[in-house]
């Protein structure tokens, strides 16, 4: 207790003698002794899983035996899977469909909702309860009614004197419903954008404005090249959580009519926990894992040519 | 009207539109939960033409075809005790990778950035296997356990950021004081930093409320059912036929979503627009 009052006003040999007091054993004691719940989560949960997962990959596993090791049998199995390849191109035709509209709808609903006038906060409250609430089972559940043959999108389009098609029930449109249940909830992108347009300094408008520059062109000049940061973060995980839908799939579709909305993670449940073929399963995430880093890389890669960082 | 008074009246408009657009769907839930199960289908108006709460009394009591008052309660329980988890663990961690020095510092916060990008999929057949072998299956263990070890990477950033932030000095005068580490992080770093824990308790509240993966593979008997649970199974069983009271029951399940949104509706923009949590 008497080195700080020795040293009293110098800072630096302040810390130091306090410093000195504790060995380094000390010191990382008492660190792991905060970090040790992270920690355990991290060895067994995270660490321990991931290699289980890599195990898992090459055996015959249904929960009940021991796993019996089969090499590259599951992912030969998985090559010849169909549904493995539908899976495969469902998803990517959600992931391709989905996330670009969403971009777009919530920048321009952004643009919409960012200059302020009378009750904008309520508006954009409004405008973001839909993707609060829109991933829950219960929304689901209204979204597969709206859309059912005697549904209110069908009475609204039998207005015009349009039959309205049985939306679930025909694989071409069935996954247009859940991409549309996706497009609907763009309140984080729209969130995300409208923090950021309040980012860029007015001076910049007022300079393209005296060259002349058009609304429109100022969008393109100024606008988009100072938000591609945030296009770029709305962009890989959008993608990211798009690989991961799984609640409206099973809620309004059940991966049909005819496989046309089997969306990755839900074959993947269906092998885990329907048929019980853990190795299988372990296989398909395995798989996942690789489709999402390379998407993921994709993006950053690419991410140099049109992402904006001068500013 | 001149020009300019148009224009605003013109955003207006548009800003109507669009808001209403998007209500749609919940609104038509809503007021349909409260007409008579014959009328919901029969009609294209949004507004009930008669009145029944008869939807929202049936959910409930044990002569009710599925009785959703024990849902609510063990959705409440699990997203309470998740929320109780997540501040423990993140801020007990998150303090450590702000404030305490130790070795291996930098590899253990890289290597907790690079679980970030880990999707939970590709671990979750392993932990079921785990859970399963252990006997917790069935119970709501495996639901809330996790959270109590710091597994989503989020909110530690989250906190080592918000802690970065407090200034130092408050440290060293606490620590000239003779705090030890343990009285830093309860007395000093815990109380200035309820913004973050605020925040981080919304957004676990939330997703465990609105979770249904994990609820559907670790509970599968009906006694133990959560919200999320009981919705899809009285849609597969009675939705052909009850819509009215599935959908009262919807409205009900997103109801303390909505209040979180109107309560803390700045912690949330702020959480999202910030931090880059998934709202």
């Amino acid at each position: 207790m008497e080195a700080p009052v020795k040293t009293l006003g110098i800072k630096r040999s302040r810390q130091k003698t306090r410093a000195s007091l504790e060995t380094p054993f000390q010191r990382n004691l008492t660190a792991y002794g905060f970090l040790a719940p992270w920690l355990i989560g991290m060895l067994f949960l995270t660490i321990g899983s991931m290699l289980f997962t890599f195990y898992l990959a090459f055996t015959d596993y249904d929960l009940l035996t021991t796993p019996s090791w089969t090499g590259m049998e599951n992912f030969s199995n998985i090559w010849q899977d169909a549904n493995f390849w539908g899976s495969i191109r469902a998803t990517l035709l959600y992931v391709v469909l989905s996330v670009p509209a969403r971009l777009i709808a919530s920048l321009l609903i952004a643009l919409l909702l960012f200059k302020e006038v009378r009750g904008i906060g309520l508006y954009r409250a409004l405008i973001y309860l839909p993707s609060l609430i829109g991933g829950s089972v219960g929304v689901s559940i209204g979204w597969k009614k709206l859309f059912a043959t005697d549904g209110p999108i069908n009475s609204f389009v039998g207005i015009f004197g349009i039959e309205g098609p049985n939306w679930i029930g025909n694989p071409s449109t069935a996954i247009m419903v859940l991409i549309l249940l996706s497009v609907w909830q763009f309140g984080s992108e729209m969130v995300i954008f409208l923090a950021g347009l309040k980012q860029i300094p007015g001076y910049l408008y007022e300079a393209a404005k005296i060259d002349g520059a058009s609304r429109i062109r100022s969008f393109f000049s100024v606008t988009l090249p100072m938000l591609s940061p945030i296009v770029f973060f709305n962009l890989l995980m959008g993608t990211i959580s798009s690989f991961m839908v799984f609640t409206q799939v099973y809620i309004i579709t059940g991966g049909g009519p005819m496989n046309s909305t089997l969306f990755y993670v839900y074959y993947l449940y269906q092998q885990a926990f329907t048929y019980y073929n853990m190795g299988y399963a372990a296989a398909l995430s395995i798989i996942l894992l690789v489709i999402i880093a390379a998407f993921s890389g994709f993006i950053f890669l690419t991410s140099k040519y049109w992402v904006n960082y001068d500013v | 009207m001149n020009g300019k008074s148009m224009r605003k009246g013109l955003r207006h408009l548009m800003l109507i539109a669009v808001s209403f657009i998007m209500l749609y769907p919940i609104l038509w839930m809503f007021f349909s939960s409260f007409k008579p199960d014959t009328e919901i289908f029969s009609t294209s108006s949004l507004w009930p033409e008669t009145w029944t709460l008869e939807h929202y009394l049936s959910g409930f009591g044990s002569d009710a075809p599925m009785n959703f008052g024990p849902m609510f309660f063990y959705s409440f329980l699990v997203s309470i005790v998740v929320v109780i988890g997540t501040v423990f663990s993140s801020t007990l961690t998150g303090f450590a990778f702000a404030r305490l020095n130790f070795t291996p510092r930098r590899f253990f916060i890289g290597f907790m950035f690079a679980t970030m990008m880990l999707p939970a999929q590709v671990v979750m057949i392993p932990q079921y296997i785990i859970f399963h072998k252990v006997g917790w299956v069935n119970t709501f263990i495996p639901l809330m356990l996790p959270s109590f070890l710091g597994t989503v990477p989020f909110f530690i950033y989250l906190m080592v950021q918000f802690v970065r932030g407090i200034p130092k000095e408050l440290d060293e005068a606490a620590l000239i004081d003779g705090c030890s580490k343990w009285r830093l992080y309860r007395s000093v770093i815990l109380p200035l930093s309820q913004p973050a824990i605020v925040t981080m308790s919304i957004f676990a509240f939330y997703w465990t409320w609105n979770d249904f993966f994990g609820q559907l593979i670790y509970l599968s008997n009906p006694e133990l059912y959560t919200v999320s649970l009981g919705l899809s199974m009285f849609m597969t069983n009675m939705g052909e036929t009850q819509w009215g009271n599935l959908f009262a029951m919807s409205i009900l399940s997103v109801i303390p979503v909505f209040l979180i949104f109107l309560i803390f509706q700045r912690y949330l923009v702020e959480g999202i627009a910030t931090h880059g949590l998934k709202g």
